[in-house]
């Protein structure tokens, strides 16, 4: 036992990828910048380059780099490798579930300008309609990719 | 002399304005080939896989080419511009086509990967004509 | 050979930059670009195409992308036999 490594690597039963304490501290601190990172891509995509597919790679990319360093173990406390396909799946269906709401207010599949909340213009309701839009494309990138990785692993 | 010149300059300025205008699409035929080369030519199945993702680097760069335009800015929509004159903006189009692409492209990737595993963990080889003779 | 056809790079010419083509009918591009902010009110045009005009588009990316990762995790599962 040396007094050198990251507290984690002491947990019982937990082993983790590698044993340098350089990349333990670089991956600890990385990863929440870059989650950081992608959820202003996520939010700020409306008034800048960015948006649902590239905050979702962001998101990924930030559990990823736990998962490579850490080990697959303990970064299963950041994100559960069984909550991934579920947490795409929801994502999938807030996207379609938005269409569908359109459609029982009377318009189209996906004609957010219908959506009923009738207190405001049809051109912000079709604004904040991108958000949800944008929600739902972030669960699906962010959780299938980090479940194609685990697979890989797995296997 | 200067006739030397005028001849010297008549061949320079179409050749600096042809590369000028053209680096792009040969230089992503390039890529283009050399991801072909390695799909078609090689025997490992990793191989064939980093010579498709070759190819789709280089339609998606392709498409980002012909979005571009001179003296354009990216498409966020800024006051002082306006709207009226659609050359102030890049084209937003292929833009948003290669966005989606783009995420296509990762996750044919990691099915690919997937199948490998899948391929070796079944017949020890990822050798197409080893892998052809043990699937006899 | 085909390549030397093509407009060249940064070319406000080209075919696909002009507001109404040869047979009279609206072009996509410059059509996003005049119209996004005031059907949507949101300053970014590739957001309003992803997510407003070719939204359909989008709905079945999302689709490819979630039936991508339902392919993996049935492909390499392990089989309990």
């Amino acid at each position: 036992m040396t007094p050198t490594r990251v507290d984690a690597c002491h947990i019982e039963g937990m082993k983790s990828q590698t044993d340098s304490p350089i990349i333990h501290v670089c991956a600890r601190g990385l990863a929440p910048v870059i989650l950081i990172i992608g959820l202003y891509v996520f939010f700020h995509g409306h008034y800048s380059p960015g948006g649902g597919f590239q905050g979702g790679v962001l998101l990924a990319a930030s559990f990823l780099l736990l998962r490579m360093t850490l080990g697959t173990q303990i970064s299963q406390l950041v994100m559960p490798s069984r909550l991934t396909i579920t947490l795409s799946a929801i994502g999938a269906l807030i996207f379609a579930g938005t269409g569908l709401v359109a459609i029982f207010a009377g318009g189209n599949f996906l004609d957010y300008g219908f959506l009923p909340v009738p207190w405001f213009d049809p051109a912000y309701l079709r604004n904040y309609a991108i958000l949800f839009i944008e929600l739902g494309v972030t669960l699906t990138v962010m959780a299938t990719l980090v479940s194609i990785y685990d697979d890989l692993l797995e296997a | 002399m200067t006739e030397l010149m005028e001849n010297y300059n008549g061949f320079l300025v179409p050749a600096i304005s042809f590369i000028q205008g053209y680096y792009a699409y040969l230089f992503l035929l390039a890529l283009f080939t050399i991801g072909l080369y390695a799909m078609m030519m090689k025997r490992n199945l990793m191989k064939k896989i980093m010579g498709m993702s070759f190819i789709q680097s280089a339609t998606i760069m392709f498409w980002i080419v012909a979005a571009y335009k001179e003296d354009a800015t990216v498409t966020v929509y800024h006051q002082p511009l306006g709207l009226e004159n659609p050359d102030l903006y890049l084209n937003p189009l292929p833009h948003t086509l290669m966005l989606t692409a783009i995420v296509v492209a990762v996750v044919t990737l990691g099915l690919s990967f997937a199948l490998i595993v899948a391929i070796y963990r079944r017949y020890q080889t990822l050798d197409e004509p080893l892998l052809l003779e043990r699937m006899q | 050979m085909a390549t030397l056809e093509l407009p060249p790079r940064g070319d406000v010419t080209a075919p696909v930059h002009q507001t109404v083509n040869k047979a009279g009918d609206p072009v996509a591009g410059a059509y996003f670009i005049q119209n996004a902010y005031r059907d949507a009110a949101t300053p970014n045009m590739v957001t309003v195409i992803l997510a407003d005009y070719r939204s359909w588009d989008t709905l079945g990316e999302v689709v490819v992308v979630f039936a991508g990762g339902m392919a993996c995790y049935f492909i390499l599962r392990r089989r309990e036999s």
